[in-house]
C-alpha cells in the first residue's frame, strides 16, 4: 500500500459508524458585527490601514492621476512600473502625456525571467489597481493576472494601488461572496506595507515585500 | 533530532526537566520571555474586546474543525482532485523521511542546489534543512525569526515568533559575528541587512518552500497569512514551489476560512488580519507573466493519524497553530520554548508532540503543566487542552502491555511499585474494618511519620497526620449532641 492508501485507509477505519458533522457556518457571526454605512467604511479603510504604516489618500476620478504624479514627485520617483493594458494604467500615462511627466513608465510586458534583475533592482515602485476593499479589516483584494502580475505588488518598495470607494466591502465575508469561480491562480489580500514583529516585538516596515503602500481612493467611483 | 542545531542546553525531547532546570536559571531568556509574552497577551485581548463575539466565534472555530475532522479523509481526496485539476501535484507521506525523500526528488529533478523557505513549522517537524543539506542542497530560512535562529543554530522557541527569545542586542551581535554587518542594536537597520541579504536569495533560488495555513478542499486553494512578504516571495520567485502540510490542515471551503482567520490573526498577534493572505490555487498559467511553473502539495501524517483514531485525542488536530496557548502557559512563559526539546512548545506542544514522536520520547510533557487551564480558556478552536494533558497522563501511566494500544510509547512512565501502592490504597478503602483499624493505629502514631518525604519535603513541609480520624470525631460529635 502507498503512502496515500495507508493513510486514508487508517483514517477512514478510525471513523467507521460516524456521521459527518453537519456544516455549522452562521454568516450572522461573520458578519453582524463587522456593518458600516458606505461613509464609514471609507474612514474606517483608512483609518487602520494608516494605523499600519499605509498612506490613504482620498482622491476623485478626475484628480488621481495627477495625484499620483504629484506624489512621486515628491519622492523623487522618476520610474514607475504600470499595467498598459488596463484602463487605470492608459488613464495614467494619457495623463503623463497630456502634461510632458518626464516619469518614465515601465510594463511588466515579458515572463519574469527575461527582466528579473532590473525588476528587483531598478524598479523603486509600482502602481495597481484593486479588486475591492474590506473596510473591518482595512485590506485590499488583489487579483493577480497577465496585465498585473503577482511580483507588481511585492518586489517594487513603494506600492500604489487604486481603490474605487464603491468598491469597499463591509467585511471579508461579504467581499468573498463577489471573489472569482473558479479561484484564478494567485488571489491576494494586502492590509499594509511588508512588516516584522520578530526582534523583540519592535515593529519594522519593510521586511521583505513593499516598504510602503500608498492607496489611492478614488471616493466618486 | 538531530544534533545540529543542539544549542545552549542540550535540548531533546527527553530531557525536558533538566533543559527546564538551566532555562530557569537564564535570567535573560526569562526576561525576554516575559516581556514578549505579557505583550501578546494584551495585544490579544485588546483585539478581542466584546466578549460575546470572541465566545461565539470560537465555538463556530470549533465546530468547523471537528466538521472538517469528521470528514477528512473525503475533503483530503477532494482537496486532492480539485488540486491535481488545476495543475498542482498532490503528494503522500506517512513519515517524516518519505516527506523529506519527495522533497529531495522534487529538488534533484530540477536540479536544484539552493531552496529558499518561506516560514514552515511542518518543514521543521521534518528537520528539512539538515535532510537537504546532507544532500548538498542549500536550504535558507527567509522569516527574520527563523533566519535569525538558522544563523545561530538554533530551533524555534515559539511556532509564530521563533526568535523572541532574543533582544535586539543579541541579535546584533549575531548578524556582526555570522554576517560581519557593524554591530547595532537599531531594529530597523538589523531588518533592513537582513532584506538585502535575502532578497539575492530569491533572486537566485531554484526552489521556494512554504507551509499551509488553510487547504481549502472545495476551490483546491492553498492559503497562507504572513506579515513579511517572504511567504509570497518564496511561492512566487522561484520557479518550483513546494507546500508541506499536515493532512489535518484542511477545511471544507473559503467561507470556513473567514472566522478561522479571523480567529487565527487576533490569537496569534492581536492582529484583525496579516498584512498578507496569499492563496494559491494553480501553478502559473499560459499568458501568465510570473509564479512558479510547477506547484507541489505535500500531506504529512507522522502520528496525525495516531491522534485522529481517538475521538478524544482527534481534538488535538483543531490546532490553526496560532501559539495563543503558549503566551499565556505559566510554564512556557518561564522556560522558553527551547526546554522543550520538541518541535512544537508549550501546551499544544505537549499534547502533540506525543503523537509525533511518542511517548517514550516525549515523557515528562504532559506532566509539564500546572493545569492552571490558561491554554483551553485561550485556545479559538476550544481545544480542551487540560482534559488533554490528563488523559496523555492516563496513557503513560497504563501498563506498557495493556490493550488496545492508543499511543506509542505507552506507559513510559509505568511503575509497577507505583501501580501496587493504588492498589494497595484501594483496597484500604474499600474494607470498612481496615480502614477503620488502618486509621486508627494511623492516627494514634501520626508522630512516627517521617520528616524526609523525598522530592515532596524539598518545597514542603512533611505534612502531619491529625490525632483523630475524621470518622471519630464526627462520631464523638454526635454522641455529645445526642
Amino acid at each position: 500500500m502507498n503512502a496515500r492508501d495507508r493513510i486514508l485507509a487508517s483514517l477512514r477505519s478510525s471513523l467507521a459508524g460516524t456521521t459527518p458533522i453537519a456544516d455549522p457556518f452562521d454568516a450572522t457571526l461573520v458578519d453582524e458585527p463587522w456593518r458600516y454605512s458606505p461613509a464609514e467604511r471609507v474612514t474606517r479603510l483608512k483609518e487602520l490601514m494608516t494605523a499600519v504604516h499605509s498612506e490613504v489618500l482620498l482622491t476623485n476620478s478626475g484628480e488621481w492621476p495627477k495625484l499620483l504624479s504629484d506624489v512621486l514627485a515628491a519622492r523623487q520617483i522618476n520610474r514607475l512600473l504600470i499595467a498598459p493594458n488596463t484602463t487605470h494604467g492608459q488613464a495614467f500615462s494619457a495623463y503623463c502625456q497630456s502634461v510632458q511627466n518626464p516619469l518614465h513608465l515601465l510594463a511588466y510586458d515579458r515572463p519574469i525571467e527575461e527582466w528579473k534583475r532590473e525588476l528587483f533592482d531598478d524598479v523603486p515602485a509600482s502602481f495597481t489597481g484593486t479588486l475591492a476593499g474590506i473596510a473591518a479589516t482595512g485590506t485590499l483584494v488583489l487579483q493577480p493576472s497577465p496585465d498585473e502580475p503577482r511580483l507588481m505588488s511585492l518586489v517594487p518598495p513603494l506600492h500604489i494601488a487604486l481603490l474605487n470607494a464603491s468598491q469597499i466591502f463591509d467585511n471579508l465575508y461579504q467581499a468573498q461572496q463577489y471573489w472569482p469561480k473558479p479561484m484564478p491562480s494567485n488571489f491576494l489580500l494586502i492590509s499594509g506595507p511588508s512588516k516584522t514583529a520578530d526582534i523583540e516585538q519592535v515593529l519594522a516596515y519593510g521586511a521583505h515585500g513593499p516598504k510602503d503602500l500608498i492607496v489611492l481612493l478614488v471616493e466618486d467611483a | 533530532m538531530s544534533s545540529q542545531r543542539i544549542h545552549a542546553v542540550d535540548v531533546t525531547a527527553r530531557n525536558l526537566k533538566a533543559n527546564a532546570r538551566l532555562s530557569l536559571k537564564d535570567q535573560q531568556l526569562r526576561n525576554n520571555m516575559r516581556s514578549a509574552m505579557d505583550s501578546l497577551i494584551s495585544k490579544r485581548i485588546i483585539s478581542m474586546p466584546d466578549e460575546d463575539e470572541r465566545e461565539n466565534l470560537r465555538e463556530l472555530g470549533n465546530k468547523i474543525r471537528a466538521r472538517a475532522l469528521s470528514e477528512l479523509p473525503d475533503l483530503l481526496e477532494q482537496l486532492e482532485a480539485n488540486l491535481t485539476q488545476q495543475g498542482v501535484q498532490v503528494h503522500w507521506a506517512s513519515s517524516t523521511a518519505e516527506a523529506n525523500n519527495i522533497v529531495l526528488k522534487i529538488a534533484q529533478a530540477r536540479n536544484a542546489k539552493q531552496v529558499i523557505k518561506g516560514k514552515s513549522m511542518v518543514s521543521e517537524e521534518m528537520a528539512m534543512n539538515e535532510y537537504l543539506t546532507e544532500h548538498g542542497i542549500e536550504a535558507l530560512e527567509s522569516d527574520m525569526g527563523e533566519y535569525i535562529i538558522q544563523l545561530d543554530n538554533e530551533k524555534p522557541t515559539h511556532i509564530i515568533m521563533p526568535a523572541i527569545h532574543k533582544n535586539a542586542e543579541q541579535v546584533g551581535r549575531l548578524f556582526e559575528h555570522r554576517l560581519a554587518i557593524p554591530y547595532t542594536d537599531d531594529v530597523d537597520s538589523l531588518i533592513q541587512s537582513a532584506r538585502g541579504i535575502l532578497r539575492e536569495k530569491f533572486f537566485h533560488a531554484d526552489i521556494g518552500i512554504s507551509g499551509v495555513n488553510f487547504a481549502v478542499a472545495a476551490t483546491g486553494t492553498l492559503l497562507l497569512v504572513e506579515n513579511e512578504g517572504n511567504g509570497r516571495m518564496s511561492t512566487t520567485v522561484p520557479p518550483v514551489h513546494i507546500a508541506v502540510t499536515g493532512i489535518e490542515k484542511v477545511v471544507a471551503n473559503l467561507q470556513d476560512t473567514v472566522p478561522l482567520l479571523s480567529l487565527l490573526t487576533r490569537s496569534a498577534l492581536g492582529q484583525g488580519i496579516t498584512t498578507y493572505v496569499n492563496m494559491i490555487s494553480a501553478p502559473r498559467q499560459a499568458g501568465e507573466l510570473d509564479g512558479p511553473e510547477e506547484v507541489h502539495l505535500v500531506l504529512l501524517d507522522n502520528g496525525r493519524s495516531q491522534a485522529f483514531a481517538d475521538a478524544e485525542l482527534r481534538q488535538t488536530l483543531n490546532c490553526i497553530r496560532c501559539g495563543a496557548c503558549m503566551n499565556h502557559c505559566p510554564v512556557y512563559t518561564r522556560i522558553g520554548g527551547q526546554a522543550y526539546g520538541t518541535v512544537y512548545p508549550g501546551p499544544i506542544g505537549k499534547i502533540i508532540s506525543p503523537h509525533l514522536l511518542g511517548l517514550e520520547n516525549t515523557p515528562d510533557h504532559p506532566s509539564a503543566s500546572s493545569l492552571c487551564g490558561a491554554c483551553g480558556e485561550v485556545c479559538p478552536v476550544k481545544i480542551p487542552i487540560p482534559a488533554l494533558l490528563r488523559r496523555l497522563r492516563e496513557e503513560n501511566v497504563k501498563s506498557p502491555k495493556q490493550q488496545p494500544q492508543i499511543m506509542d510509547g505507552q506507559g513510559s512512565r509505568y511503575s509497577a511499585k507505583e501501580r501496587l501502592l493504588w492498589k494497595g490504597w484501594q483496597y484500604f478503602n474499600s474494607l470498612p474494618w481496615l480502614h477503620k483499624t488502618g486509621t486508627f493505629f494511623a492516627t494514634r502514631l501520626g508522630g512516627l511519620t517521617p520528616k524526609n518525604l523525598g522530592p515532596w519535603t524539598q518545597n514542603h513541609s512533611a505534612p502531619k497526620l491529625a490525632t483523630r480520624s475524621l470518622h471519630e470525631l464526627a462520631k464523638q460529635h454526635l454522641e455529645k449532641k445526642s
